[in-house]
């Protein structure tokens, strides 16, 4: 009853399992992959589905980077990164370029990931006609089916109602002209970020009991309409306070002070790492 | 570094789980896991049910951990359970042979070996007893030491003869206390059992239950293999034995309050030990490690016996019009399967009815159908999306702020009620 925990947290039959279905995931970009996600030491909701594909993917070679929301230090991630060295003791870093394996939370890093980097992003709803089709058993049929006329349906919906195109994050892609794809809640900003990735790219939803991948140089197109393209959130004219970045994606913050809005880049790491650069040179 | 809002995320970790354990001791006094185990059966048997692992002594941890949370001491449970490796799978445990501590009828007061009311809370009245707060141990030695001269007559010896008189018995109040934890000191299984005839065998035999034939197809695994829809009766019935039991309380209740309105009958309640074997693990063919076996029924001599768990299992009779040729209708009874870890009887009988259910599949009604119930009354599933809410939204909140930013700007002039629209759109995580 005492015992310590295996390597990675999981017995290895588990871990085996969950590679087998990432596999899966990888020869079929976008499809969901159904596993028998495990519940873990942390909430469902709260990242369980990245952790499982960390722990199962991790060797005692990896470097391991977790961000939530953009951050190193939020947090959850500073909750992941503790068990993942608690049950693993390899280390963690926050620079991007040195990580092998990235768990993250709704972003994806501003400094381009390369070839055998691997990102896991932690997903929430994975089925992306979840919207208007509350069945599992129907959504299935239609991806089978590639019937996704609901989801340019939806867009526009928002295009009639709003004259735009709506969505906030998680707005829906389609992978490799095949599936349609939640990309997980990152800003529509990152969503050109997937397109012929050099990293592989994992989703684990663990709630939901999925895996689903973009395997790298997979094509990646936000669904949009020719006569209204896809649109990033914009920061024209915004800079970031600390390091003067420019065309990344910023926080909105408040100066409590003057009551001034300002930015800063939500990549903290992207962020002291221009400012590391500018205190040397 | 000018990060106030996520910055010092290690540091107020450390803090906030530092002032959780004050929290769990600032009174000065310790929790022993053996007196949780001893006085919190209730909660031990929730627990281990919700949990889906039956270890008394390791849920009782967990709820001093937990500081008696009972969603925080499932989650802990479940999370330790994902470490161990499936190694074998029982053979099919036959609940005939459970060692009966507790069995009821509400369709018959006369059933085949008698009804007995054993340990309950159905009839206490719910007045709370401020002796228990000068209880002491002694006073408890005391009290069982009586306890053990007064049912050691009528105790282990003469219970078989005691069943026949109780068939006879016609007062009506067929109940009879006593019948478990015959002596203080004998085993859980002291005074109960085993071999009592199912109520659903005799109603099968008297012609008022429709046969059915044995499913004895390998179950489907749910922790190994995810559930699929549509599902199997395997799978349902694994999701519902774990199920939280104040979901799977509510929606029951729903059924029979509103929705799809059955008014079902427990045809019978039994709660008691049983006995679990499995496969000689080396010696036959068919019990590699990951326990496959061909019959999982098949019994032999060489089996394990490997313990016992305590269960409560729950056959709810279901009264439903069959239509038969040309229109001609015909009420008959249907069963609903409920079976659970620990004495839960509650959790089983709503069980019991989410099953009839499940397998009637009415259309329309969201209790009938399988994805709205065995999606939603897990207890680490549900309690862990709500509670994520509570985590930093940052970067989607600005995105969905972008798009509202540019409604506005671009509907401008246009009416305001259409503005809020996009405001009140949810901001999904």
């Amino acid at each position: 009853m005492r015992q310590a925990y295996n390597f990675a947290f999981f017995d290895e039959g588990s871990k085996r399992e969950i590679r087998r279905a990432v596999l899966k995931a990888i020869a079929i970009p976008g499809y969901q992959v159904p596993f028998a996600s495990r519940e873990m030491p942390i909430a469902r909701g709260w990242g369980t589905g990245g952790l499982q594909l960390t722990l199962s993917l991790i060797g005692r070679d990896d470097v391991v980077k977790v961000i939530d929301q953009g951050s190193d230090e939020s947090v959850n991630a500073v909750s992941i990164k503790k068990l993942i060295t608690k049950t693993t003791g390899v280390r963690t870093v926050e620079d991007t370029r040195e990580a092998t394996l990235i768990q993250s939370r709704h972003r994806i890093p501003e400094v381009p990931l390369g070839e055998g980097q691997i990102l896991v992003l932690q997903v929430p709803l994975p089925e992306p006609l979840r919207p208007y089709e509350p069945s599992e058993r129907e959504t299935k049929k239609l991806h089978a089916e590639k019937e996704y006329s609901g989801a340019w349906l939806m867009l526009f919906e928002q295009i009639v109602k709003y004259g735009m195109t709506a969505t906030g994050a998680d707005h829906p892609v389609m992978v490799h002209g095949r599936y349609v794809m939640a990309p997980s809640p990152i800003p529509r900003f990152d969503n050109p970020k997937m397109n012929f990735s050099r990293a592989l790219i994992l989703l684990g939803a663990g709630r939901e009991k999925k895996v689903y991948a973009v395997p790298p140089y997979t094509r990646v197109v936000s669904l949009d309409f020719e006569d209204v393209p896809f649109r990033t959130e914009s920061f024209e004219g915004v800079r970031c306070r600390q390091c003067g970045a420019e065309g990344v994606f910023m926080d909105e913050l408040v100066d409590e002070e003057t009551g001034e809005v300002y930015h800063q880049c939500n990549d903290t790491s992207y962020c002291l790492g221009r400012l590391n650069r500018r205190e040397v040179s | 570094m000018g990060y106030v809002a996520v910055k010092g995320g290690t540091a107020a970790i450390e803090e906030s789980i530092r002032r959780l354990k004050y929290e769990r001791l600032k009174k000065g006094t310790v929790l022993k896991v053996r007196d949780i185990e001893g006085g919190m059966r209730g909660l031990i048997d929730q627990i281990m049910s919700e949990g889906s692992l039956y270890d008394e002594t390791l849920a009782a941890l967990a709820i001093k951990q937990a500081e008696g949370s009972p969603e925080e001491a499932v989650f802990l449970l479940r999370a330790y359970r994902s470490t161990l490796p499936r190694k074998h799978y029982a053979r099919t445990i036959r609940t005939e042979r459970m060692a009966v501590e507790r069995r009821i009828s509400a369709s018959f007061k006369d059933i085949p070996g008698g009804q007995i009311l054993g340990a309950t809370y159905d009839f206490t009245h719910r007045l709370i007893d401020f002796e228990l707060m000068e209880e002491t141990e002694e006073t408890a030695r005391a009290w069982l030491r009586e306890f053990a001269e007064s049912v050691g007559d009528a105790g282990s010896g003469g219970m078989n003869d005691g069943m026949a008189e109780r068939g006879d018995a016609s007062g009506g109040a067929a109940v009879f206390g006593g019948a478990s934890g015959g002596s203080a000191g004998g085993g859980p299984d002291a005074g109960a059992l085993d071999g009592l005839p199912k109520v659903s065998d005799y109603l099968r035999k008297e012609g008022l239950l429709p046969d059915c034939e044995e499913d004895n197809r390998e179950p489907d695994d749910v922790t190994r293999r995810s559930l699929t829809f549509p599902s199997t009766r395997s799978q349902r019935l694994q999701v519902l034995t774990r199920g939280q039991t104040g979901a799977m309380t509510s929606l029951a209740y729903a059924v029979i309050r509103g929705y799809d309105v059955v008014h079902p009958t427990v045809g019978e309640l039994r709660v008691g030990h049983l006995p679990v074997y499995i496969a000689d693990p080396v010696g036959s063919e068919d019990s590699d490690a990951a326990g496959s076996q061909a019959d999982p029924s098949g019994e032999s001599d060489d089996d394990y016996y490997i313990g016992n768990v305590k269960a409560t299992e729950a056959e709810m009779l279901i009264p439903v019009v069959t239509e038969k040729v040309r229109g001609k209708k015909e009420l008959e009874f249907q069963i609903g399967y409920g079976l659970c870890y620990g004495q839960n009887e509650t959790k089983a009988i709503a069980m019991g009815i989410l099953d009839y259910c499940l397998e009637a599949k009415k259309p329309g009604v969201p209790t009938h159908d399988e994805e709205f119930v065995l999606l939603h009354i897990d207890s680490v599933e549900s309690t862990g999306f709500i509670s994520h809410l509570k985590m930093p939204h940052y970067v989607t909140f600005q995105s969905k702020l972008d798009s509202v930013r540019r409604t506005k700007r671009t509907t401008g002039n246009a009416n305001d009620g259409e503005r809020t629209g996009a405001a009140m759109e949810v901001i999904r995580s």
